[in-house]
C-alpha cells in the first residue's frame, strides 16, 4: 500500500460519482416499473419469509412484528447482495473502458458500491413508513445506525474488490457468484434473529461481519436494548481486514487488467 | 526545453496462451492440487510487443508514429497512458495527458447526447465545471444541437463520432496521446480533427499520434518514430522516416504480393490470383507509385484447369472503403475464348495514375461462363501512392486534397491581373 493509490482515488472523486451516477441512470431507464423496483423486492421477500417463516415456521422476531422485523432485514441485505453481484462484473462489464483510458481501477467496483445506496434510501423510506404502521418508535440508539451502515458499505467494497479483481482473471468467479450470495443469505441472521442460536453456533456467525451488522442495524433501529457489542466488534475487525487484504490483491492484479481483460 | 515525454528501455512482453490456460479458477486449483511444487511454466508463447524502447519528447513537439499494423504502435500509447504496464523500463510523464485511443469512450447507448458529453468529458479527465461552461461549445462544435436530449443510439455512426471527438477536441491538456483517430469517418470529420490537432500544435501543446495517413504525419508532425515489432527503427525528420519506411513496401513488393493463402476469399477456385506485381512501362520491378505515374500491375493466376471466357476484374478502394474505379476485362469486351491449365499472368496497364498520395486498397476477382465466381479476394493488396509534385508547382498535395486529380490548367482573366498590376503601381 502507498499513499500514491489513495491520492489517485481521491483526485478521481468526480469521475466515480460520474460512474455512480450512470449506473443510477441506466438502470431506471431500461426498467418499466423504474425505481420502485428497489422497494418491490424486498417487499416481496418480505412477504414470502412473513408466510413462511413468520407463519409455519413460528420463527421468533425479537418482539418485533415479523414483516417488520424481516423488511428491516431485507433493506440492508437487498443493497449488500446486489453489490456484490454487479461489482464483480463490474471490471469485466467495463473492458472497453480499462482497455482504452486510464483511472484508478477501484473505481468501478466502487462506483457499484456508491449506486446501490440510492435503492437503499428508497428501501428505507418504505421501512419507515412501516415502522410508523406498526407503531415501533425507534430510541436514542437510532444514531448508532450510521455507524452499522458504513460498515456494511466498507464490507461491501472489500469483498467487491477481491470478486471483481478474481473475475478478471478466472471467468468461473461468475458462475460462483450467484451461489456465494446464496449461501451467505444463510449465514446472515435475516430469517432469525442472532438470538434464536446456541452460543456455539453464535460464535461461529461472528465471523460474518455481515451478521454484526445487521444485527446491530436492527438493534439500534429498533432499540430493542441489548445490543451485541462484542459480535460488532468483531465484524469491525474482521471488515479491517477483508479491506486491506482486498485492497492489496486488487492493487497486485490491477497492473495486468488492461493486457487480460 | 523541458521534457514532456522521457522512455527509457521499455520493453513489453505478452504471454500468448496464457488466457487459455488458466483462465478458470477450477483448474487453476485441481493443478495446484495435482502438483503443488510443480511450477506452471511450461514453455509459454511470449510476444515481445515492445523491446528495449527509449525516446524522449520535448514540450512542444508533435511526434507522428507509424508502423505496420502489430509492430507495438499501440502498446506503446497505452504504455505512455498508464493503461498497460511496461514489464521493464520506465516511462516519465509529466504535465495533464489526455490520451484519445478512441472515440467516444464510455458512451452509453441509453443516455442522452447531453448526459454523454459530461460522462465522456469526466472519464477523459475534464472537471464538471469545465464540461459545463465549453457546453455550448461542443455542442455546436458536434453539430448534434437538436438532438442533444435524444438517446445516443438513435445517433448514427456519424453524429457519435462527432460528438465524441467535439468532447475531445475541448481537452486542454498539456500532452495529447491520439491513436489512428483519422482512420474513421468522412473526409470533413478528418478535415476536423486535423484541423483541431493543428490548433494545438500552434498552441505549443506536445502531440504524440499514431497515423497510417503518411500525408498527415508529414504535414503535422515536426519529427516522426517509425516502429517495427517492437523496436524504434528509426527516429527523425517525417519526410525521411516516411520514405523509409515506404521503402520497405516497396522491397516486399520486389518480389510479388503473394496472394496464394489470402483471407477473405470466395468463388469456385478453378482458377486463383496467386500474386500482384508492380511494374514500370519497360517491365522492371517500381520502387514506388507516384501520383502521375505510368505503371503496370500485373496479376499473376494459376489455373487448375481449362477454364472458358473468363472476366478478370479489379476494384479499386479508398483506405476509407469508398470505391474509386471498378474496372474490368468484361467492361472493355475483351473476350477470351480459353485459359489454359498451370501459370499465367494478365497485365493492367495505368498511362497516367491520376490518384493524389494516400493508401488504397483493391479487391480482385475473375468470372467465367462456367461459374459466376471463379475467385474473389476482398481488399487483398495496397497500392500506397507516395507524395508528388503533380503540378509542377512544387506544392505537394495530399489526401487532403481529394482522391484524384485531372489534367487541367488555371487561366486568370487579363483584366484581374492587369487590375492588380494597376494597384501596385499606384501605391
Amino acid at each position: 500500500m502507498n499513499s500514491g493509490w489513495f491520492k489517485d482515488f481521491w483526485r478521481y472523486r468526480e469521475l466515480l460519482y460520474f460512474l455512480a451516477w450512470r449506473d443510477v441512470k441506466v438502470r431506471y431507464k431500461q426498467a418499466a416499473l423504474g425505481a420502485s423496483w428497489a422497494v418491490i423486492q424486498p417487499l416481496l421477500t418480505m412477504v414470502i419469509f412473513t408466510l413462511f417463516f413468520g407463519r409455519l415456521a413460528r420463527v421468533p422476531s425479537d418482539g418485533i412484528p415479523y414483516p417488520l422485523f424481516s423488511f428491516c432485514s431485507l433493506v440492508p441485505w437487498t443493497y449488500f447482495s446486489t453489490t456484490l453481484s454487479q461489482a464483480g462484473n463490474s471490471l469485466v462489464g467495463n473492458s472497453s473502458l480499462i482497455t482504452k483510458v486510464y483511472f484508478p481501477r477501484a473505481l468501478l467496483p466502487a462506483a457499484t458500491v456508491l449506486s446501490g445506496l440510492v435503492d437503499f434510501v428508497m428501501g428505507a423510506v418504505f421501512l419507515a413508513l412501516m415502522m410508523i404502521y406498526y407503531h415501533v418508535k425507534p430510541g436514542w440508539s437510532l444514531f448508532l445506525v450510521p455507524f452499522f451502515l458504513g460498515g456494511m458499505i466498507l464490507l461491501a467494497f472489500s469483498v467487491s474488490m477481491i470478486l471483481a479483481a478474481m473475475n478478471v482473471r478466472y471467468r468461473d468467479v461468475k458462475y460462483a457468484l450467484p451461489f456465494l450470495v446464496q449461501i451467505w443469505l444463510f449465514v446472515t441472521p435475516i430469517i432469525y434473529p442472532i438470538a434464536f442460536l446456541t452460543p456455539k453456533m453464535k460464535r461461529f456467525l461472528a465471523l460474518n461481519p455481515m451478521a454484526g451488522f445487521l444485527e446491530g442495524f436492527r438493534s439500534s433501529l429498533f432499540n430493542t436494548g441489548h445490543m451485541d457489542w462484542r459480535l460488532a466488534g468483531t465484524a469491525v475487525i474482521i471488515t479491517a481486514i477483508l479491506l486491506v487484504v482486498g485492497a492489496t490483491y486488487f492493487r497486485r492484479t490491477e497492473r495486468s487488467f488492461a493486457d487480460i481483460v | 526545453m523541458s521534457q514532456a515525454i522521457a522512455v527509457e528501455k521499455v520493453s513489453k512482453k505478452f504471454i500468448l496462451g496464457a488466457l487459455q490456460r488458466d483462465t478458470m479458477l477450477r483448474e487453476r486449483l485441481i493443478s495446484m492440487l495435482r502438483a503443488p511444487f510443480r511450477r506452471r511454466s511450461a514453455a509459454p508463447n511470449v510476444l515481445w510487443a515492445l523491446r528495449d524502447v527509449s525516446f524522449g519528447v520535448d514540450a512542444g513537439e508533435v511526434v507522428g508514429i507509424i508502423g505496420r499494423n502489430g509492430a507495438g504502435k499501440s502498446t506503446l500509447l497505452k504504455v505512455l497512458s498508464n493503461i498497460t504496464y511496461p514489464t521493464s523500463g520506465e516511462v516519465h510523464v509529466s504535465g495533464r495527458v489526455a490520451s484519445l485511443l478512441e472515440v467516444g469512450t464510455g458512451f452509453h447507448e441509453e443516455l442522452t447526447g447531453r448526459e454523454n458529453i459530461y460522462l465522456n468529458g469526466s472519464i477523459l479527465g475534464m472537471k464538471h465545471g469545465e464540461v459545463a461552461s465549453k457546453l455550448d461549445s461542443i455542442v455546436e462544435f458536434a453539430g448534434v444541437a437538436q438532438f442533444l436530449d435524444t438517446p445516443i443510439k438513435r445517433y448514427s455512426t456519424g453524429m457519435r463520432l462527432r460528438l465524441g471527438f467535439a468532447v475531445a477536441a475541448h481537452l486542454d491538456p498539456d500532452l495529447l496521446i491520439v491513436d489512428e483517430v483519422l482512420a474513421v469517418g468522412d473526409a470533413g470529420f478528418q478535415r476536423k480533427c486535423l484541423n483541431a490537432m493543428d490548433g494545438l500544435r500552434s498552441g505549443g501543446r506536445t502531440v504524440l499520434f499514431v497515423s497510417h495517413n503518411m500525408a498527415a504525419v508529414e504535414n503535422l508532425c515536426s519529427r516522426c518514430l517509425w516502429i517495427d515489432a517492437g523496436r524504434v527503427v528509426k527516429d527523425g525528420a517525417p519526410r525521411e522516416v516516411i520514405e523509409a519506411y515506404m521503402n520497405t513496401f516497396a522491397n516486399a513488393r520486389d518480389g510479388m504480393a503473394d496472394l496464394r493463402s489470402a483471407k477473405d476469399r470466395r468463388g469456385s477456385g478453378e482458377i486463383r490470383y496467386t500474386g500482384v506485381e508492380y511494374l514500370n512501362t519497360s517491365g522492371e520491378p517500381l520502387q514506388a507509385v507516384r501520383s502521375g505515374d505510368s505503371l503496370v500491375i500485373r496479376f499473376h493466376y494459376h489455373a487448375n484447369q481449362p477454364i472458358a471466357y473468363p472476366s478478370f476484374g479489379f476494384r479499386l478502394y479508398t483506405e476509407f472503403g469508398t470505391l474509386v474505379t471498378d474496372t474490368s476485362t468484361w467492361h472493355h469486351a475483351i473476350d477470351i475464348p480459353l485459359v489454359p491449365p498451370g501459370d499465367g499472368y494478365i497485365d493492367l496497364q495505368i498511362d497516367f495514375l491520376n490518384l493524389l498520395p494516400a493508401h488504397y486498397f483493391f479487391s480482385l476477382w475473375i468470372t467465367g461462363a462456367a461459374s459466376p465466381v471463379h475467385d474473389n479476394i476482398e481488399h487483398c493488396a495496397q497500392l500506397e501512392v507516395g507524395l508528388a509534385n503533380v503540378y509542377s508547382s512544387g506544392r505537394m498535395l495530399d489526401s487532403r486534397s481529394g482522391i484524384v486529380f485531372f489534367p487541367q490548367r488555371w487561366k486568370v482573366n487579363e483584366p484581374v491581373l492587369a487590375g492588380a498590376h494597376g494597384k501596385t503601381e499606384e501605391t
